[in-house]
C-alpha cells in the first residue's frame, strides 16, 4: 500500500524478515494508455485503482516522480518503475561525467585494456561550460561532422549537425542564444555532489533564474553501417532490478530502426535522414505509417550473419552486453538503489561500418506505443515478462536465470549460461547468458481496435494532415 | 520449333491467346494515356536519373493511372478454363473424377513418387531448418554439414554443391553455394556488361518502366522486411527489362516474347522489335523475385546476375502455360491431385463452402512463396528448389499447409474465413512441415 507520508494510518508493513506472502490482487495505477495498459488490465489478479486510491505497483512517468517520490511511503512489497535519480544514465551530459569517471577509475585498477572498454561513446562536450575543451577537439579534428543534442528532450527534437564553428556562432545567436548571458557563463543549476550525482533542478528552482536548457556537442559518427543505403540504430530493452547488488536483464528481442531516406554525408541539413527515431520519421514527407521502418532484431542478425558471418555477428551482440554492463557500473555508485524501485530502459545503439556498436543514448521512458501489429506483440511480450520479473505474485525463486524473454545478464558479477559450443549456422547462442535473438511468442490478440492503436492511429492522421 | 517450347498443341494455343489479351491490356493503356511504349530521355533527365540512381525509391512519380496489366488471380481464370481437345472427359462423376479447377490431365507425381524424389527431406537425413536448431547439439549434424558446405565451395563442384544443398544451406555459405549452382561467375565482361544496361536505362525510358515502380511500391515498399532493399530493385528490374540476352529463355519457354512494330510498318518482319527488349511483361508482384535475393547479394551486378538467372531457369515457369512438370498448370493440379487424395475429407469440404483450395494457394505458388513466409524460411525452401531442380516443391509446401491448419479449417464456413486461417503464414517452419507431409503422415 502507499500513501503520502505522515498521515495517520494502520495496518502493519511487511517487515524485512517475512517471506513476501501472495496477495489476492494487486492494485495498479499508470496514466499511460497504450500497449502498457492492454498489458496491465489482462494480467490475472492485477485490479486498476484510479486518482488517489492506493497501490501496490505504479508504472509512473517521470514527472510524477519528481514531485512525488520524496513524499510518499511505500511498503516493502510495493514497485515503481522508476529509479529516483535514474537521469545520471538518461540524461546525455550526466551520463557521459559518470562514464567519464568510471572510465579513469577503471585504468586506474584495472589498466588501459579494461578501460578501453569503455570508448562506445563518441566523445561528447557539455555545453556551454566544456565549450573551450570542445573547440580544443574541434581544432584536432578538422572537417568532422559534429551533432548538438539537448540533453534532456527525446523523440529526436532540436538536435541539429554542423561542421564549422561558425554554426554554432549562429545558433547561439539564435534560440539558445537569447537565454545565455555568454558562453562563459557558470554551468546550468545541478550542483554536483561529492559522490558525483547531481541534483536535479525542481520546478521552484527555476523561477529565479534565465532557463537555460544544456546541450551536448558529440563526434557525429560519419560511417554508420548502412543496410539498403539507410542508416538504422538499434533498440534494445535492458531491466534493471536493483543497482546494489546490480542486477540487470537483457531482453532477447528488440529492434532496428530505419531512416526512411538514404544516407549521405552531403546533407547534413536534412535531419530527417539523419535522425532515426521513429518520431522524427513520422513527419519526413516520405514516411508512410504502413511501411513500418522496424525490422525484428531476429531479422537484423540473419542479414548479418549472411553478409558477415556467424562469429562476427557474435562478437557484435557481446560487445553490445559490454556496453549495457559498463553503463550500468558507471551510475552504480551513484544511482539510489531504493528496493522499490526498478527500471526498464531502451538503449539506442549505432553501428558503424567495421561493426563497432556506439551507445547513443539511454532512454527511461522507451516508448510503449505500437507502431504496428509485430511490434505490438513484442511490447505486450517485452512488458509481460517485465511484470513477471518485478514479480509481485511472489512465484520465482530467485535462482532463474532467464524469465520469459529476459536472459538475467548481471548479477552481481557475470552469469554464466550452462556452456555450449557456438553456433555456426548464425542463429546464435552466446557464452554468455544472453540471447539477442527473437522471441517466437506468438499472440493470439489482435492489436488493431485496442486503444494503444487508435492512439497510434491518431497520432499517424495527426501529423499526416 | 515449337515442339521444344511446349509440345502439347492446346497449351500452345492457350499460352498465344493469353499473350495477345496481355498485349492487348498494354497497348490500350498506352493509348489511354498517350504515353509512348518506348522514348529516348533528354540530357537534363539523364543527368538526373544518373544521380538518383541509388536511391531511386525517393522518387514518387505519379502512378495513379497506370494498373498492373495483370495480376495472379487473372492468370488463374485462364488456367481454370484450360481443356484438352482430345480428352473425353464424360459427364458421369466417378471416383476419379478431379474435384479441383485445374482440369487436364497431365501427369504428376504421387506421394510415394516424391518420397523418392525427394529422399534427402527423409525423417533420417539430417536437414538444416529442423536439425539446427537451437535444442539439437550441432555436432549431430550441423557442425559436419557446415564443413561439408566449406569445402564444396573449396573445391568449386557445381553439381556437388547442387547435391549438397538439398539439406540446405547454412547462412554464412549460401550466397556462394547458389552463385556456384547458378554458374555465375565475377567476371569483368559481366559487370561491364550490367553496366551497359544500366546506360540503357539512363538514356531510354520505357511504360513497362512504370509499371515496375508501380509494382515495387505496391509490394515490396509495403513489405515489414523487403521495403530497404527498394532502391536495388529498381536496378535490377529496370535493367532486366533491357536485357536482350534473356530472350534466349525463350526457346524453351511455351511463351513467346510480345513484338512490336515501328510506327506504320505493322506485319513488316524488318520493323519488328521485342517489347520490352527482354520480352518480359512484369506482373502484379513480380518485383517479390527479386526481394529475397536482396538479403544475399549487396553487389547490384551480382545481384542482377543471381535473380536473372533464377529468372531463366525457374521463375518463368510460373506464369506461362505449359505442360512441364515444373510449369505452374502441372503445379496447380500437384497440389489439388495431393490434397484430393490424401486429406479428401477437408477437400471435400472447402468444395462445398465454396473455398476450392487452390484460389487461395495460387498467389503463393506463383510467387513462390515469396512475401508469405519469413525470409530465413523462405531462402531454406529455395535452398531446395535449387537443389532438386524442381519448383515441384512450392506445391507439396502449399499442400502441408492445409494439411497444418486442417483442423480449423474444417470448421470455417466461407471463403473468406478459410482465407483467414491461411492469411499468415509467416510463423510456419517449413522444414518440418514438408517431411512431416511427406514421410510422416499415415497414406
Amino acid at each position: 500500500m502507499s500513501r503520502p507520508k505522515n498521515q495517520n494510518y494502520k495496518g502493519h508493513g511487511l517487515s524485512k524478515g517475512k517471506e513476501r506472502e501472495q496477495r489476492a490482487s494487486i492494485r495498479f495505477k499508470t496514466t499511460l494508455m497504450n500497449t502498457l495498459m492492454d498489458v496491465l488490465r489482462h494480467r490475472p489478479g492485477w485490479v486498476e485503482v484510479k486518482d488517489e486510491g492506493e497501490w501496490d505497483f505504479y508504472w509512473c512517468d517521470v514527472s510524477w516522480l519528481r514531485e512525488n517520490f520524496d513524499h510518499t511511503y511505500m511498503d516493502e512489497h510495493v514497485r515503481i518503475s522508476h529509479f529516483r535519480n535514474h537521469y545520471e544514465l538518461t540524461r546525455k551530459n550526466y551520463m557521459v561525467k559518470n562514464l567519464k569517471r568510471f572510465r579513469k577509475q577503471l585504468e586506474r585498477e584495472a589498466g588501459k585494456l579494461e578501460a578501453a572498454k569503455c570508448d562506445f561513446f563518441p566523445k561528447t562536450f557539455e555545453m556551454p561550460c566544456e565549450y573551450h575543451l570542445f573547440v580544443e577537439e574541434f581544432r584536432k579534428n578538422p572537417g568532422i561532422t559534429w551533432i548538438m543534442k539537448p540533453v534532456a528532450r527525446s523523440q529526436g527534437k532540436g538536435i541539429f549537425l554542423f561542421r564549422r564553428l561558425k554554426d554554432i556562432m549562429d545558433w547561439r545567436k539564435g534560440t539558445a542564444g537569447k537565454k545565455l548571458t555568454s558562453l562563459e557563463a557558470p554551468p546550468a543549476r545541478s550542483t554536483v555532489n561529492p559522490s558525483g550525482s547531481h541534483d536535479a533542478r525542481s520546478s521552484d528552482d527555476q523561477k529565479d533564474e534565465i532557463p537555460v536548457e544544456n546541450y551536448v556537442a558529440q563526434r557525429y559518427i560519419e560511417n554508420p553501417y548502412l543496410i539498403g543505403g539507410r542508416k538504422f540504430d538499434l533498440r534494445v530493452y535492458v531491466l534493471v532490478m536493483s543497482y546494489i547488488p546490480l542486477r540487470a536483464w537483457l531482453y532477447r528481442d528488440g529492434f532496428a530502426r530505419f531512416s526512411n531516406t538514404r544516407f549521405t554525408l552531403s546533407s547534413i541539413d536534412d535531419q530527417y535522414v539523419h535522425l532515426t527515431n521513429v518520431a522524427v520519421q513520422k513527419t519526413s514527407p516520405d514516411y508512410h505509417p504502413k511501411k513500418g521502418c522496424k525490422w525484428m532484431l531476429q531479422r537484423f542478425r540473419q542479414y548479418l550473419a549472411s553478409k558477415h558471418g556467424p562469429e562476427a555477428v557474435e562478437t557484435l551482440f557481446s560487445d553490445m552486453d559490454n556496453i549495457f554492463v559498463k553503463s550500468l557500473q558507471s551510475v552504480q555508485k551513484v544511482i539510489i538503489s531504493d528496493k522499490h524501485c526498478f527500471e526498464l530502459y531502451g538503449y539506442d545503439i549505432l553501428i558503424d561500418q567495421t561493426l563497432k556498436p556506439w551507445l547513443l543514448e539511454v532512454n527511461a521512458s522507451p516508448s510503449l506505443t505500437a507502431s504496428s501489429q509485430e511490434d505490438y506483440e513484442l511490447k505486450t511480450c517485452l512488458l509481460e515478462d517485465t511484470l513477471h520479473v518485478v514479480d509481485m505474485e511472489a512465484r520465482l525463486t530467485g535462482r532463474e536465470k532467464r524469465v520469459g524473454g529476459f536472459d538475467l545478464m548481471w548479477n552481481d558479477g557475470p552469469v554464466s549460461r550452462e556452456e555450449g559450443p557456438p553456433d555456426l549456422s548464425g542463429m546464435g547462442n552466446f557464452v554468455a547468458n544472453t540471447h539477442l535473438v527473437g522471441c517466437f511468442l506468438n499472440l493470439k490478440r489482435p492489436w488493431i481496435g485496442t486503444p494503444g492503436w487508435l492512439s497510434w492511429l491518431s497520432s499517424c492522421l495527426r501529423l499526416r494532415s | 520449333p515449337e515442339h521444344l517450347k511446349e509440345p502439347l498443341v492446346y497449351m500452345r494455343k492457350a499460352q498465344g491467346s493469353w499473350e495477345k489479351r496481355i498485349l492487348k491490356s498494354l497497348n490500350s493503356m498506352c493509348t489511354e494515356l498517350s504515353i509512348p511504349l518506348a522514348r529516348k530521355r533528354p540530357v537534363g533527365e539523364q543527368k538526373e536519373l544518373l544521380n538518383k540512381w541509388n536511391e531511386m525509391g525517393t522518387d514518387e512519380p505519379d502512378l495513379s493511372l497506370f494498373r498492373p496489366v495483370y495480376a495472379p488471380k487473372d492468370f488463374l481464370e485462364v488456367l481454370i478454363n484450360l481443356r484438352n481437345p482430345n480428352y473425353e472427359n464424360g459427364d458421369s462423376l466417378s471416383f476419379r473424377t478431379h474435384l479441383g479447377l485445374i482440369q487436364v490431365p497431365l501427369k504428376v507425381k504421387d506421394i510415394p513418387e516424391l518420397k523418392e524424389f525427394f529422399v534427402e527431406l527423409g525423417l533420417t537425413t539430417g536437414q538444416l531448418g529442423i536439425d539446427d536448431s537451437t535444442q539439437v547439439p550441432p555436432e549431430l549434424f550441423e557442425n559436419e554439414h557446415v564443413r561439408i558446405g566449406q569445402k564444396v565451395l573449396a573445391e568449386q563442384d557445381s553439381a556437388a554443391a547442387q547435391q549438397y544443398i538439398r539439406q540446405g544451406s547454412p547462412t554464412a555459405l549460401r550466397a556462394e553455394l547458389w552463385a556456384l549452382i547458378l554458374n555465375i561467375s565475377s567476371q569483368p565482361e559481366e559487370l561491364l556488361y550490367y553496366e551497359q544496361l544500366k546506360t540503357n536505362v539512363i538514356q531510354h525510358d520505357l511504360l513497362v518502366d512504370s509499371l515496375i515502380y508501380k509494382d515495387v511500391k505496391l509490394t515490396a515498399s509495403n513489405d515489414d522486411y523487403y521495403f530497404v532493399f527498394e532502391d536495388y530493385l529498381y536496378q535490377v528490374l529496370l535493367c532486366f527489362s533491357r536485357d536482350t540476352s534473356v530472350l534466349g529463355h525463350f526457346a524453351y519457354n511455351s511463351a513467346s516474347p510480345p513484338k512490336s512494330y515501328i510506327r506504320g510498318k505493322l506485319g513488316l518482319e524488318e520493323y519488328a522489335v521485342f517489347y520490352p527488349p527482354n520480352g518480359v511483361i512484369p506482373f502484379h508482384g513480380f518485383s517479390m523475385y527479386v526481394a529475397p535475393l536482396c538479403f544475399l547479394y549487396h553487389e547490384p551486378s551480382k545481384l542482377y546476375q543471381i535473380f536473372r538467372e533464377m529468372y531463366v531457369r525457374f521463375f518463368f515457369r510460373l506464369h506461362s502455360i505449359s505442360s512441364h512438370p515444373s510449369g505452374i498448370v502441372s503445379l496447380c493440379l500437384l497440389f489439388e491431385t495431393l490434397l484430393q487424395t490424401y486429406l479428401p475429407q477437408l477437400f471435400y469440404h472447402l468444395r462445398e463452402i465454396g473455398a476450392q483450395p487452390l484460389r487461395i494457394s495460387f498467389k503463393w505458388m506463383v510467387r513462390a512463396f515469396s512475401g508469405y513466409l519469413a525470409t530465413d524460411q523462405l531462402l531454406l525452401l529455395w535452398d531446395r528448389i535449387l537443389g532438386y531442380n524442381s519448383l515441384e516443391i512450392l506445391a507439396v509446401l502449399a499442400a502441408a499447409v492445409f494439411a497444418f491448419r486442417a483442423v480449423n479449417l474444417m470448421e470455417v464456413t466461407s471463403l473468406a474465413a478459410a482465407e483467414a486461417v491461411l492469411a499468415d503464414l509467416s510463423t510456419l517452419k517449413v522444414m518440418p512441415l514438408l517431411q512431416i507431409f511427406l514421410f510422416a503422415t499415415v497414406t
